[in-house]
């Protein structure tokens, strides 16, 4: 089965902060990792290949140095790998970016399911998986923490919701979106970094993908970020000191009105 | 004036590949004429111009926003689970009210399950001027393909200016499946909305980054104007069961209940007694929890408070508790009333899924732990000689 893996280059978290005079953001220094939900699905791309046989594709979107996540895909035993890049993407929203990546699936042409991870930490948005499915007309299994049984036809898997283990079957082609429960990831071979580093990185442009131009990029984002600023500081920081026979009254005497509020 | 869309006749090959990828059946094709557009109901969406092979269909970009005053209303996606309502429908009805009156519209609940007609009064009680009810066996529990094509059906056929939903699994599921066919803006686990007085557009603000950015989004040239809004965010209004409201029925067409995936089964958690996402009191603990069996001292208190438990990654990758548990940027976004954090250091990644609680109160060992930066209230102690002083003196308090 031809197994292909979306993946994402994040800004490490922590690192991110706005400029308070230009309210831009303020990325120098930032180390870019693979967003850590994307690190679950190249693994469990890898373990159903080991079970299935086929090949994994790794694919990002992004500027040209995302290539560096898709090596450490390739590290860690992606058989290919695709940088999707062109100017013409840039500003491109969860609509167009799942438009773009939906694109480069239908590109290979015998994509038996599509691996992404829940969400990106930077957007946070979980909008491109479901995405990916909704512009291929593909069926989709969102939260996934399991995957039960698998062949060249169908697939049943576990999904995790807020009150319960969903089991879904679903036909292939599918999209699935995965979450951390899932798996652990490998790390890479040395033999794997090796070949990584020396590997040729296709990119795929707008051209390439026959992407309708109204469709990518800015243009092709029904939405606009209008403003950026940083998040309402916290008040606080009060610390409470003493023997815990003495603190705990007093943490109390602070919450009462919360707490009644909340236990009800 | 040239119509906004219009379709060449000279490259049109009469294909009708455009007819029904129409969201809003704006377009009919006579046996081999060019299709025609009915400009009152086209949204100009665009769905038409990707769809044709010769690209014989053009929309003039600079006039779309002339069909977006013909979209109308605040819908809400009610969430219902087969027994009850998610908390975060009733926060979003009373949103909606808010929304919609700025706007002079209705709030319009979207109802969709087996058997469900009879509790649509509830919806209206908490906001709703109209509930439309998709009432069907195969609408009995949550199946993406199939709400989605039922949805984006709904949303052709009355044109609303704005969708909610909860960001929840189902919701975020939900949305973008709806929103793509659509061409419609989504933005993704909104924590503010209001009308801009001047453009009358949604402003939706959210996180980024976890946490460390907020953006405010708007779709200038789309609709409808979808959000799914964090749970806890927005208020509910007290119910008025003496409101009233008008309940219609919709119709569920044979092609919306095609789907290539379905339930096989469901495994309620019976283990956890209050889900971390609707819970007004959380208690974690992370690594300075020390060991599995200490979870039960967070547990007895959480008995006390009627709270959920949560937990940091370190104590999850530990497998001192299950992952449902986890908090933080690999785990849940959660918004109590008030968070505990029992020997949890304050790593970003964690701080990420718990800023935004009212109120925070960290225990730890360590007075440079990062935790006490942004806990509103903070104990350098030892946490198991604090956790049972508080359990006692919490139930005392509370009268337990």
């Amino acid at each position: 089965m031809h197994i292909v893996v979306c993946i994402k280059q994040v800004p490490e978290t922590g690192n991110v902060r706005i400029n308070p005079e230009t309210h831009t953001l303020m990325r120098e220094g930032v180390t870019a990792i693979v967003n850590p939900f994307d690190m679950f699905a190249i693994e469990e791309g890898l373990r159903l290949k080991a079970k299935l046989g086929g090949r994994v594709t790794v694919i990002t979107m992004g500027p040209p140095q995302a290539d560096a996540a898709v090596r450490e895909a390739l590290a860690m035993g992606a058989d290919d790998a695709v940088l999707i890049s062109d100017p013409a993407f840039a500003g491109s929203d969860s609509w167009a970016t799942s438009y773009t990546l939906a694109k480069a699936v239908q590109k290979f042409g015998d994509v038996g399911l599509v691996l992404c991870g829940k969400q990106a930490t930077d957007g946070d948005t979980a909008q491109v998986g479901p995405g990916i499915a909704a512009h291929l007309d593909l069926p989709q299994i969102t939260y996934v923490r399991k995957i039960d049984a698998i062949d060249e036809t169908r697939i049943t898997a576990q999904r995790l919701l807020e009150n319960g283990i969903e089991t879904v079957e679903s036909a292939l082609p599918c999209v699935l979106t995965v979450i951390k429960e899932i798996n652990e990831p490998r790390l890479p071979s040395l033999k794997g970094k090796m070949a990584a580093k020396k590997a040729v990185i296709p990119v795929w442009t707008a051209a390439d993908l026959a992407c309708d131009p109204h469709h990518i990029g800015l243009e092709g984002s029904p939405t606009r970020v209008a403003a950026v600023f940083p998040p309402p500081t916290r008040q606080g920081g009060e610390m409470l000191t003493g023997e815990p026979e003495t603190v705990v009254p007093q943490l109390i005497e602070k919450l009462r009105e919360a707490l009644l509020q909340a236990s009800r | 004036m040239s119509d906004p869309i219009q379709i060449n006749s000279d490259t049109c090959v009469r294909c009708g590949a455009c007819v029904p990828v129409c969201p809003y059946s704006a377009m009919t094709q006579a046996e081999g004429a060019v299709p025609t557009i009915d400009l009152k109901t086209c949204a100009l969406c665009g769905a038409c111009v990707s769809a044709c092979p010769p690209q014989a269909i053009a929309i003039e970009p600079a006039r779309k926003n002339e069909a977006l005053d013909s979209f109308k209303n605040v819908w809400v996606f009610a969430e219902w689970s087969g027994s009850e309502f998610q908390g975060v429908t009733f926060e979003l009805l009373g949103k909606a009210r808010t929304l919609a009156s700025d706007l002079g519209q209705k709030v319009v609940a979207i109802l969709f399950g087996a058997g469900v007609a009879n509790r649509a009064q509830e919806l209206i009680a908490a906001g709703a001027d109209e509930v439309i009810v998709a009432d069907h066996p195969a609408l009995a529990v949550f199946q993406d393909e199939i709400y989605a094509q039922e949805l984006r059906q709904l949303c052709g056929a009355h044109k609303p200016a704005i969708v909610l939903f909860g960001a929840t699994t189902l919701g975020r599921s939900l949305a973008s499946r709806v929103a793509v066919p659509l061409y419609a803006g989504l933005t993704a686990d909104c924590t503010g909305l209001e009308i801009c007085p001047a453009t009358r557009q949604l402003l939706q603000t959210r996180p980024a980054f976890g946490g460390n950015v907020m953006a405010t989004v708007i779709t200038p040239g789309a609709r409808p104007q979808m959000a799914t809004v964090r749970p806890r965010v927005m208020k509910a209004l007290p119910a008025d069961p003496a409101r009233t409201g008008q309940v219609v029925l919709a119709q569920v067409a044979a092609e919306v209940l095609k789907a290539k995936a379905r339930r096989l089964a469901f495994a309620p958690d019976t283990g956890t007694k209050i889900n971390l996402g609707d819970a007004e009191i959380i208690i974690a603990g992370g690594r300075g929890m020390q060991k599995p069996e200490h979870f039960a001292l967070l547990e007895e208190l959480a008995g006390v408070l009627g709270a959920a438990v949560g937990a940091s990654r370190a104590a999850v990758d530990a497998n001192w508790i299950a992952y449902p548990h986890q908090v933080g940027q690999t785990g849940k976004t959660v918004c109590p009333k008030i968070y505990f954090a029992f020997g949890i250091s304050g790593q970003i990644q964690h701080l990420a899924g718990m800023m935004s609680a009212d109120i925070i109160i960290a225990v730890n060992k360590d007075p440079d732990a990062p935790i006490f930066k942004t806990a509103t209230y903070g104990i350098v102690g030892d946490l198991f000689q604090i956790l049972p002083v508080m359990t006692r003196e919490f139930r005392k308090a509370l009268g337990k």
